[in-house]
């Protein structure tokens, strides 16, 4: 509106201004398409990953999937196959969510509805943020000290698992605590008007509203733990076994570990073979994932 | 609250409440454990091997057997660590920072819901994979075209660094996205009221707004990039060596362990013992890191309140 005015009174001023606006718009497109370019590079790496896995490995797998998915290994490439890796991961999955699913909300029910304000709440709720960033390595070493050689359980099913329960301990503490946290006040204040005591509205009110974002959270914790190699690696969980388990006590080994053992492999042949097997991991972790984001659309409650 | 708790919590619940507190202070046994497995058998390690030559030895070659034959200084494994805590900042900060700010400011909100469970699965790929991709696509695929195969190593930190920082990258984007839209929107359209672009609303208004987050974000990228233990075994490399050429072989603390642990080590030998002082050292870093990064999003959270 003052530009008649600003014309009149500086011309050569307004051009300025007018080439400082043309500069601006060039700069402004260039900064939205480096964001875009920026923000697209991560989707590429992602899409680059993916597919070089399944461009090694898809003829190995898919030439006879039977054998591969059912043969133990051997030095052999060709004949070998992930059987006792793919049983063992998924025995770790179940011990793992069996041992850590119940201690997880159980933490995060108290927290969340009975603690008290105080130091010792502070300290537990402190303690659990920084566990959480604890290196899964870090966990192994823990695994190994307490677990394998302590309690002499050795490098077994119980000690695998009970690592990964640990270690995942935290991830589920905090996604059950936001599920619970999410259950509005009214529901609990409606109980205890109707005589519930604390303990009844928590177990027949909260519990249940607070399931399926506990579960989602659970599942991908798991998905978690079922990729982590370097915890399994350290406590000793063995590569080249031709044994599935019977007993908690007995020796497994991990999709994740035969992974890594085929990939330092020099052969190329053993290279197709971790990458076939990365390809059943991948299915794997892609199917819990979907489960969980099931379970979060189907039946989480919105208030 | 604990009144009520009290006076109408029958005996039977009592119990189960104090059964749910017990769950909540056994994750204080976890971290209790994790002290007291480390100390130990760091303690240990230092009766055979002196924590000067620990801090201040230049290389790192342990012991075969059960003698004192290693050398255990530490020196160049927190380089190769350095190394790739720096690579995967520089390879995932830009990145981590445009997509933050994209995904904040810039994305409408159908490419964001696709752009962030996107970002969640990359951040969700097992490291063993990252790793794989690293050795047989980054380094022959990427590196040795551009940079030749004589002057590339196989194992090499850069691919190492890119790994890592792919891993990262999501990390960054997520933490400092949360920061950034937590910025007031009244602080923007104060800014788009003066004539301000998109652009300078971004860089001028709410990137600054949201520093704190911002470093908070890098700092546990940063720590998670240390304790990052398979993606760096597979493709940067087992040699442990004070360097700064990105493209040779080297080997970080994570890496250490994971190697000492592949070959049978007898429980009592100093080498075994060296692995809990490797532990330790990673331990307080990470620690140390995460703790600084709580802290500032303790104090960015209070700034808007």
């Amino acid at each position: 509106m003052t530009a008649l005015s600003t014309e009149a009174l500086a011309p050569s001023r307004l051009r300025r201004g007018a080439t400082r606006t043309g500069a601006r718009i060039l700069l402004d497109t260039a900064f939205s398409a480096l964001l875009f370019v920026g923000t697209i590079v991560g989707v590429i790496a992602l899409a680059t990953l993916i597919w070089t896995i399944i461009d090694d490995g898809w003829a190995r797998l898919a030439g006879d999937p039977v054998a591969f998915l059912s043969s133990y290994v051997s030095r052999l490439p060709a004949r070998a196959g992930i059987r006792a890796a793919l049983v063992g991961s998924a025995w770790l999955m179940v011990l793992t969510a069996l041992f850590c699913f119940p201690v997880g909300v159980g933490a995060a029910v108290y927290l969340e509805e009975f603690a008290p304000r105080n130091r010792v709440t502070t300290f537990v709720e402190a303690n659990i943020a920084n566990l959480a960033g604890v290196p899964s390595v870090v966990y192994g070493l823990l695994g190994l000290g307490i677990f394998a050689r302590f309690l002499r359980m050795g490098p077994s099913l119980l000690a695998g698992a009970l690592t990964l329960a640990v270690m995942s301990l935290p991830v589920i503490i905090v996604a059950a605590r936001e599920s619970i946290r999410a259950v509005p006040d009214g529901i609990r204040l409606g109980a205890y008007a109707l005589g519930a005591t604390r303990w009844q509205t928590v177990r027949r009110q909260v519990l249940p509203a607070a399931l399926p974002g506990t579960l989602t959270g659970t599942i991908l914790a798991l998905s978690r733990a079922i990729g982590e190699t370097a915890p399994l690696l350290v406590i000793g969980l063995p590569i080249v076994i031709f044994t599935l388990p019977n007993d908690v006590r007995d020796p497994v080994s991990a999709l994740p570990l035969l992974i890594f053992d085929w990939t330092s492999r020099p052969q190329p042949a053993f290279a197709e073979a971790a990458a076939a097997a990365s390809i059943v991991l991948l299915a794997l972790l892609l199917a819990m994932n979907a489960v969980a984001i099931f379970l979060r659309n189907r039946y989480t409650i919105r208030w | 609250m604990s009144d009520i708790n009290r006076r109408t919590a029958r005996t039977g619940e009592r119990v189960i409440i104090n059964g749910l507190f017990v769950c909540a202070v056994l994750s204080v046994a976890v971290t209790v454990g994790i002290v007291a497995v480390l100390l130990v058998d760091t303690v240990q390690f230092f009766r055979h091997s002196s924590l000067v030559e620990f801090l201040t030895g230049t290389v790192w070659a342990p012991g075969q057997g059960a003698g004192e034959d290693g050398r255990y200084g530490v020196l160049p494994l927190l380089n190769g660590t350095l190394m790739i805590g720096i690579g995967s900042i520089v390879v995932g900060l830009p990145l981590g920072l445009l997509t933050a700010i994209y995904l904040s400011e810039y994305a409408n909100p159908r490419v964001r819901g696709v752009l962030k469970p996107t970002l969640e699965i990359l951040a969700g790929i097992p490291t063993v994979m990252v790793g794989y991709f690293a050795l047989q696509f980054i380094t022959p695929s990427l590196l040795r075209p551009i940079f030749g195969d004589e002057r590339v190593f196989i194992f090499n930190a850069a691919a190492g660094s890119i790994a890592v920082g792919l891993m990262i990258l999501p990390i960054i984007a997520s933490i400092s996205e949360d920061a950034m839209r937590a910025v007031p929107s009244s602080l923007r359209e104060a800014a788009f009221g003066l004539g301000a672009s998109r652009r300078q609303v971004s860089l001028r208004v709410v990137v600054p707004a949201a520093l704190s987050g911002i470093s908070a974000s890098v700092i546990l990228a940063f720590s998670r990039a240390v304790g990052e233990t398979m993606a760096v075994t597979i493709a940067a490399g087992n040699s442990p060596k004070v360097t700064w050429n990105y493209f040779e072989s080297i080997q970080t603390l994570t890496a250490s362990i994971a190697q000492t642990v592949q070959g049978e080590v007898a429980a009592g030998t100093v080498r075994y013992d060296a692995l809990f002082a490797l532990g330790m050292t990673l331990f307080l870093i990470t620690l140390i890191m995460n703790l600084i990064s709580a802290a500032i999003v303790r104090r960015f959270r209070q700034e808007y309140s």
